[in-house]
């Protein structure tokens, strides 16, 4: 009997180390949700959502705080994503936090710009560049789009422009069934 | 020889109407330089070339008026001596119908070459033979426009066991690699000599369907020759079947070598590279002659009253070359390349560049529109046709429920967009059309995401950059507000001590004199605007300054309050 009680003490004794060694060992940094959260929100870092940027708001989202539908740089498709991922309902982008619109860059008019250096302060991802009394620009590649230069500017001389299409980022059309072309034409 | 050599045979392929009579009954003709030139600056994959010529300039033929970007880019080099009358957005042989930068050159008709010099390769380095070549603007002529000087490199062993030049020009109505073959086999086979002694390949395979039998016996006799003069036996013409797509790279390999290139993996890990023979003429001409690559045999077909093969200078108008071969009336399209892979380009005024090999003239009656569209019925023929292994249903599907992870995971880049699947399918799915598609979708996410992974980092840098500011300001205001604290108590023991030394008494004098100074000098200053004033001008600034003490003294108890 004793010896049984002794052979399971032991037992315990080795796993539960294992287990704590494996504990410290195999320690997981940061929430791994967050992260795949983040990986596919757009990184815009616009706000439109509510939160600060982008992290903040899949860290609402990982903790149940926030819908899934308040990012409209990610668009239907983003919110298809998070979905899938976290094995909720699809919503359509919540009205109230934007709508989807095409890919844009902020455009410096550098006529009118004062070099008053507030829509520096205002980009998220550092993409003006500029000193105090000096023109302003931006760096086209590194511009999210998100507006957040537009309203500190105090001569408006910000304006979005649409990326637009390219021969090299064209892209081929979803294949359209054209109904019965032939024997329309043939009548 | 050709009868020693064992064949092999790839997975799949069709077997159109060749379409190919017609075009080859009469020899290449040079087509004649057009009134207006227009050069697109990106012509081959790789980054876009830089343009380095302005409006308004003049140009020599084979001046160069496009830089590579990086070493994974093409020069690209003006046709033909004249002026630059613009460098603007206009309409590119695409099916997008989109613009891009070009270089409009009006010829004046001299044909003036730049200095033309033969390069060295074998003094010169391999890296340097290379850059010439980038720099010369030759890329593969099949059709692909990938650098050549990129593939001219025999990789991690330093050396090849086998170059594949690619003659078999399996696509219907193209005929310009078989008359090239026939009419200028020799200087082919120079290129490949060029292109062997770089790459230190062992043997060269050219390898030709046998439905080209005059181009076979043109380059068998060339083959010959250069055996005996280099004595040995490097150079062979291998007859292949005709079979569409046997002229795509990784078949050609696989029937001359029976090495089947597996998925992420090159040619040249397993020791061989292929080449087009139009490239290896090319490289001849940029290493031997010293020009640059600026016109190429294009292939005039279709619906036209005779089809034939012209040496057409980059930038000249589709519309040109068409008109050169009396164009049937009920012509509706322009395609770049042939039935089975070409593009359609969105007018026939765009220019032809590096990659047209054939302008194939479409019409209603020619072409017809395909039947409808029908459900796919599981029948499994695109996987018996797919000369790539692949299975398109799979793709399809995936594609057009847009699920793209899994048509990737079914290899969809490995798609060759040949067109055999949607060649047999009985159902008339465009199923090239839904691949493109999905592969379009795909490298655009790529792009996103790295977009968004950069915005990321940024952002994420901004924040440390943010929180390191405020800590820096809090540590200096901290170091301040001390520094204050010892002054003040500093100032206390002063205050504090009974007697002071003679040496304070001096600095004291000191002091004092010098606040004398400055009194006096402040008294000696009258300001310039208050001499020769009016009465009332002076009642006018007793006021105001009467104004002024006032206020002085209201301000005192603030201005302690703030201390």
């Amino acid at each position: 009997m004793l010896e049984a009680i002794l052979v399971m003490a032991f037992g315990a004794l080795v796993l539960g180390a294992a287990l704590g060694y494996a504990a410290v060992r195999f320690r997981v940094e940061g929430d791994p949700l967050v992260e795949k959260i983040d990986a596919i929100l757009p990184q815009t870092q616009c706000g439109q959502c509510g939160f600060p940027g982008c992290k903040p708001y899949a860290q609402a989202i990982a903790k149940g705080e926030a819908e899934i539908n308040q990012c409209p740089p990610g668009g239907e498709e983003g919110i298809h994503k998070l979905a899938d991922l976290l094995g909720r309902e699809f919503k359509s982008l919540s009205a109230e936090h934007g709508i989807e619109k095409p890919k844009s860059v902020a455009v410096i008019d550098e006529q009118v710009c004062i070099g008053c250096t507030l829509c520096i302060q205002a980009c998220p991802v550092d993409a003006i560049v500029g000193a105090a009394k000096q023109m302003h620009t931006v760096v086209a590649p590194l511009c999210t789009g998100c507006e957040l230069c537009l309203p500190p500017c105090p001569v408006d001389c910000i304006s979005m422009q649409s990326t637009g299409e390219s021969v090299e980022n064209w892209k081929w059309k979803y294949p359209v069934v054209k109904i019965n072309p032939a024997q329309r034409e043939s009548t | 020889m050709s009868a020693l050599q064992r064949l092999f045979k790839f997975h799949g392929g069709v077997k159109p109407a060749y379409n190919k009579e017609a075009s080859t009954g009469l020899p290449i003709a040079v087509a004649p330089t057009p009134t207006l030139l227009v050069i697109p600056l990106h012509q081959s994959i790789g980054g876009m070339p830089r343009p380095l010529v302005k409006a308004g300039e003049r140009v020599l033929k084979g001046q160069r008026i496009g830089g590579a970007d990086g070493n994974a880019s093409s020069a690209v080099h003006a046709s033909t001596s004249g002026a630059v009358v613009a460098v603007e957005m206009r309409l590119m042989p695409h099916t997008s119908g989109l613009s891009a930068l070009c270089v409009v050159i009006e010829p004046d008709g001299r044909d003036e070459w730049i200095a033309r010099q033969p390069f060295d390769f074998r003094k010169a380095s391999p890296t340097q033979t290379r850059d010439y070549l980038r720099d010369a603007g030759v890329v593969g002529l099949g059709g692909a426009v990938f650098p050549t000087h990129l593939k001219l490199n025999p990789g991690k062993h330093g050396k090849l066991d086998t170059l594949v030049l690619n003659g078999a020009e399996c696509e219907p109505f193209i005929t310009c690699d078989d008359v090239l073959m026939r009419e200028r086999a020799e200087t082919i086979l120079k290129g490949a000599i060029i292109m062997r002694e770089m790459l230190s390949a062992r043997q060269v395979l050219i390898g030709i369907e046998d439905n080209k039998p005059e181009a076979i016996a043109a380059m068998e006799i060339a083959a010959q020759a250069a055996n005996q003069a280099a004595g040995d036996l490097a150079m062979q013409v291998v007859s292949v079947p005709t079979r569409y797509p046997a002229g795509g790279a990784k078949q050609l390999i696989r029937v001359l070598t029976g090495i089947e290139v597996p998925h992420g993996k090159r040619s040249t890990d397993y020791g061989v590279q292929c080449f087009n023979v139009g490239t290896a003429y090319a490289v001849y001409e940029a290493i031997a002659l010293g020009q640059p690559l600026i016109s190429r045999i294009v292939t005039v077909a279709g619906n036209v009253g005779q089809a034939r093969n012209y040496e057409a200078l980059f930038g000249t108008p589709m519309r040109d070359l068409v008109a050169l071969c009396d164009p049937l009336p009920d012509s509706d399209r322009v395609i770049m390349g042939g039935p089975m892979m070409g593009l359609l380009m969105p007018g026939d005024e765009v220019p032809v560049v590096k990659a047209t090999n054939c302008v194939l003239v479409g019409s209603r009656k020619l072409f017809p529109p395909p039947p409808p569209e029908m459900p796919c019925i599981r029948c499994g023929e695109c996987a018996k046709a797919c000369p790539a292994d692949l299975q398109p249903f799979e793709m399809y599907w995936f594609s057009r429920a847009k699920i793209f992870g899994k048509a990737q995971e079914y290899k969809l880049f490995d798609c060759i967009e040949c067109g055999c699947c949607a060649y047999v399918c009985p159902s008339h799915i465009p199923l090239v059309d839904y691949y493109r598609f999905a592969k379009s979708e795909i490298w655009a996410r790529e792009v996103d995401k790295e977009a968004a992974d950069i915005a990321r980092e940024r952002y994420e840098f901004r924040l440390l950059r943010e929180e390191r500011e405020k800590q820096e300001k809090a540590a200096k205001l901290a170091a301040k507000t001390a520094a204050g604290r010892e002054k003040a108590a500093a100032a206390i023991a002063e205050a504090a001590k009974p007697a002071a030394t003679p040496e304070d008494d001096t600095k004291k004098a000191l002091i004092a004199a010098a606040l004398e100074r400055a009194k006096a000098q402040k008294e000696q200053v009258h300001p310039g605007n208050v001499s020769n004033l009016t009465p009332e001008q002076e009642a006018e600034v007793t006021a105001i300054e009467a104004r002024r003490a006032e206020i002085r003294e209201m301000a005192k108890p603030h201005l302690r309050q703030d201390d």
